[in-house]
């Protein structure tokens, strides 16, 4: 299982901006080890957030991204308190959710 | 790989400010490398994954572990058991019970073998991690120097043992030897030099001693990793083509003691982002 996001999200006026920070190794698939052996491709490949249980973002992702993204999100008619579920699947099919309230 | 794009995109964004000034003069070009540098940091400054690093070294802390199965919560870090807030900016200091000035990590080591009862050879195994798999000390130091965020440094300094340890730190620090004849002094003892692109603070002057001691612990982008304050000095006694200095070691601790001691009154601000 791999290890929690930290997610932050803070209400703006009518718009709620969301960071999210993902610990994940973002193997690009192009890297060789000390032996010389291709390390397998292992990176985020869909990244969505709801907002209350509903679809807000959805986006890809590749092996371009660095080890340990950040991402940052604005949604508009948020409001204090909402909840934000962020979840993202990589290419081997493990897939993290993790929420928090907007404050 | 990714530290050749990372350099990439440095040398884009200094090549960007260059080109928008006709003739600079050498000083002037060399302000706007600077202030390229600057932009770069400010970047990446925002989020740091040092955060990841900071809430698994809480779960650790917190996890009873060891042949004594009990946590690090009754670890008196100098300030009481039990007591992380504020407790690494007042570090290095003397530990009674110790007999000897320790560091964070070789007061975290401590606890680790008196509190949990872990052997010295199981803790001294693997304190520097990697990308992939990071060491326990890395996560757990990540937390309790994060917990001292916003405090001012304040090594104690009074102590005869930690008067002692600064100035033994102090002429390490001028020593040369090795094959190059270096010290740290060689590289860290004058104003605004540079080793490619990486700033030299001059560490015999208080004012870079305090910018550099604040960041540390820090995230690396290039090795997407946190180091310890401990692997910086091991890294540059690498630099200075010295032999690996024993983790924890009385000159190590000497040493940051001695930068704390020179960074003492500014605000520390937690693991810096660095290139
Ligand atoms: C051969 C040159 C060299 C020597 C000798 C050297 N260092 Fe360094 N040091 C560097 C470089 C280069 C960096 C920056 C590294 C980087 O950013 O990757 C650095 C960084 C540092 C930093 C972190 C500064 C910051 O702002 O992040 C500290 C602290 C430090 N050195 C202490 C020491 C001490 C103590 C010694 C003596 C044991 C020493 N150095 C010896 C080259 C050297």
């Amino acid at each position: 299982m791999a290890d929690p996001m930290k997610i932050r999200a803070q209400i703006k006026g009518d718009v709620a901006e969301i960071r999210v920070l993902m610990s994940h190794p973002m193997e690009t698939g192009q890297r060789k080890d000390s032996d010389g052996k291709i390390i397998p491709a292992h990176y985020i490949q869909t990244v969505t957030v709801a907002l209350n249980g509903k679809n807000v973002v959805s986006g890809q992702t590749g092996g371009s991204v660095s080890r340990n993204p950040v991402f940052g999100f604005k949604v508009k008619g948020a409001k204090a308190g909402d909840k934000v579920a962020v979840t993202w699947k990589d290419n081997k099919g493990d897939s993290r959710t993790d929420e928090a309230s907007i404050a | 790989m990714k530290k050749r794009i990372m350099a990439a995109a440095l040398v884009s964004l200094c090549g960007v400010l260059g080109l928008s000034f006709a003739t600079p003069s050498l000083a002037q070009k060399k302000d706007e490398t600077i202030a390229g540098i600057e932009k770069y940091r400010e970047m990446l400054g925002d989020d740091n994954p040092a955060e990841l690093y900071e809430m698994r070294g809480e779960a650790a802390w917190k996890k009873p572990a060891g042949p004594n199965n009990v946590s690090l919560e009754k670890c008196d870090l100098g300030l009481g058991a039990g007591i992380v807030k504020g407790a690494y900016a007042q570090t290095p200091r003397y530990f009674e019970d110790a007999g000897r000035v320790m560091d964070i990590e070789s007061r975290i080591a401590w606890c680790m073998m008196t509190v949990q009862g872990i052997s010295e050879a199981d803790m001294r195994k693997r304190p520097f991690g990697s990308a992939d798999k990071p060491s326990l000390m890395e996560d757990l130091v990540t937390y309790v120097v994060t917990a001292s965020k916003g405090f001012k440094i304040a090594p104690p300094n009074t102590h005869p043992q930690e008067k002692a340890a600064f100035e033994l730190g102090q002429s390490i620090f001028h020593v040369r030897a090795g094959p190059y004849d270096f010290s740290c002094a060689t590289c860290h003892g004058q104003d605004g030099k540079r080793i490619r692109l990486q700033e030299l603070p001059n560490l015999t002057k208080a004012a870079d001693n305090q910018r550099a001691y604040i960041g540390w612990p820090a995230y690396r982008v290039s090795t997407s990793q946190v180091h310890s304050m401990q692997w910086r000095i091991n890294d540059c006694f690498r630099q200075q083509r010295l032999p690996e200095p024993k983790y924890m070691s009385e000159s190590v601790n000497a040493l940051i003691t001695y930068m704390a001691v020179m960074a003492t009154g500014a605000e520390y601000k937690g693991p810096a982002l660095k290139r």
